[in-house]
């Protein structure tokens, strides 16, 4: 099978070649989004992080924006840092450009404010952008590649349909070495004891159990009923009476493969196979754990219909509700609701996801790129101070 | 027009309960699909698409099965053909519910 993507300096591999302009903190926004208002091609992701959070929350911040920018989708980087807050624009730079790619950075208080700064950066993104556009696909593989798989807006033809066809298709990408993540940690509270029988071994089998009993005790503790949060208020009307319901149709989408491991929000991948990394369920937090662990392409599942994309991530919808598809057909790249009345066979819907992600994976835009949907949120574990 | 004649999927034979594919209305006789042995229930209420009916007798406090698995605990008598959703079935993890 021949796939073409982007061999970067380091070997890491992407399947777009995305400028990627990255704020260090919250108070820097505004001119990384002025821009890349000017450099049209870029990707910005304006976040509300980067100072005055506690080590824990400060230390996912770092992780989460170091690994965008290694992301092998990333072609090359601009750092626009404020000039005093707690992550350092120079550190974001010496990280990212350990990978060999094109990074540079401007200071906003250096500069001398906002127009002076906004100027800079045009010339330096510009710059950067004339290097990576000298960069082309070659030939790479399956193997070489993580997908992230998400639910989201789910109904119950989720669990019927959408799920268990996409985890047909992720099958297919372990079964040719590739990499499968997926998460929402809070959605596998019922199917938990599923996933540990098919552990790698005892330690994985803990540590599957163990991330998902820990957050059920942190949401008991909190003493609220969670229904009305998840499943949210949509999911009710849609049919999804209880969390453990969307839980045991949520894990279908993960396919049948060994859980290699357990990842923390993140955490960057070092091997292949299926794992399991600690999302909430929140969506865009959610993809952008998977994005920042490497994840190259997203498969996306939703019965309602979500229109979320990611910066710099083709993010995959795939619809087993045909009133859905026909709705919000803008945003639903397959329809696979011929599984839930029985003209398919949920192998063959496999088949179809599996296929089509090739060709996203080749350069074929998704509905989410074609809209500009650039969605990205980092979830917090504590409060800012 | 759809060929298929079946309105309600049931997934593993444990479970009590279907789910509509399509809207259902009050005192229907549906075709549910099963693992290729499809079987009839008449439902007592209407059942919106997408929403779950029991196709056997549940007791209260008994566990709700789907997938095979149990998905929550009976807050009441269910019949067979009745309504099955958040105003009788709550959920087996005790997170802040009132049973």
């Amino acid at each position: 099978m021949k796939l073409s993507g982007y061999i970067r300096p380091d070997g890491s591999v992407g399947v777009r070649n995305h400028l990627l302009i990255i704020p260090t903190v919250v108070c820097a926004n505004k001119v990384a989004v002025e821009i890349s208002r000017k450099i049209s091609p870029s990707i910005v992701i304006p976040h509300q992080h980067g100072c005055t959070q506690l080590k824990p929350d400060l230390d996912q911040t770092t992780r989460i924006l170091y690994n965008f920018g290694k992301n092998g989708n990333v072609g090359g980087v601009l750092v626009v840092g404020l000039g005093c807050e707690s992550l350092s624009s120079d550190e974001v730079v010496d990280e990212i450009s350990s990978t060999g790619k094109p990074v540079d950075t401007i200071i906003i208080q250096d500069e001398g404010g906002t127009i002076k700064a906004i100027e800079k950066g045009i010339e330096k993104a510009k710059r950067i952008y004339e290097d990576i556009s000298r960069f082309r696909r070659e030939s790479i593989d399956l193997d070489e590649l993580i997908i992230g798989v998400e639910c989201g807006a789910s109904d119950t033809t989720s669990g019927l349909a959408a799920n268990p066809a996409v985890g047909k298709a992720m099958d297919m990408v372990i079964d040719k070495g590739g990499t499968v993540i997926f998460g929402e940690t809070t959605e596998l509270i019922g199917a938990e004891y599923i996933l540990a029988k098919r552990a790698l071994n005892d330690a994985v089998a803990r540590d599957i159990i163990h991330v998902i009993h820990s957050l059920e005790n942190k949401i008991k503790g909190y003493g609220y009923d969670i229904r009305g949060s998840n499943p949210t208020p949509g999911n009710i009307r849609a049919g999804i009476s209880t969390i453990e319901e969307k839980s045991l149709g949520a894990v279908l989408k993960a396919g049948s493969s060994v859980v290699k491991g357990v990842l923390r929000y993140g955490e960057r991948l070092n091997s292949k196979g299926l794992f399991l990394m600690d999302t909430p369920g929140q969506d865009i937090e959610s993809i952008t754990g998977f994005i920042a662990g490497g994840a190259q392409v997203i498969v996306f599942t939703t019965g309602l219909g979500t229109p979320v994309g990611s910066p710099i991530d083709p993010v995959i919808k795939v619809t087993g509700n045909h009133r859905t598809y026909k709705r919000m057909q803008e945003n639903i790249d397959i329809d696979v609701s011929q599984v839930l009345f029985g003209e398919e066979t949920i192998e063959k819907a496999g088949e179809k996801v599996f296929k089509y992600l090739l060709k996203v994976i080749s350069g074929k835009k998704t509905c989410s790129e074609k809209l500009g949907h650039h969605e990205f949120a980092i979830n917090r574990i504590g409060p800012t101070l | 027009m759809r060929k298929t004649v079946y309105k309600a999927i049931a997934i593993a034979y444990r479970d009590n309960v279907a789910t509509a594919i399509d809207d259902i209305k009050i005192g229907e006789e549906v075709l549910i699909k099963r693992m290729g042995k499809d079987f009839k229930v008449t439902v007592k209420q209407s059942i919106p698409f997408g929403h779950k009916f029991a196709i056997k007798k549940i007791d209260r406090e008994e566990e709700v099965i789907k997938y095979g698995e149990v998905i929550g605990i009976a807050a009441s008598n269910i019949d067979i053909g009745e309504h099955v959703h958040v105003h009788n079935l709550v959920s087996s993890r005790k997170m802040g519910y009132k049973r």
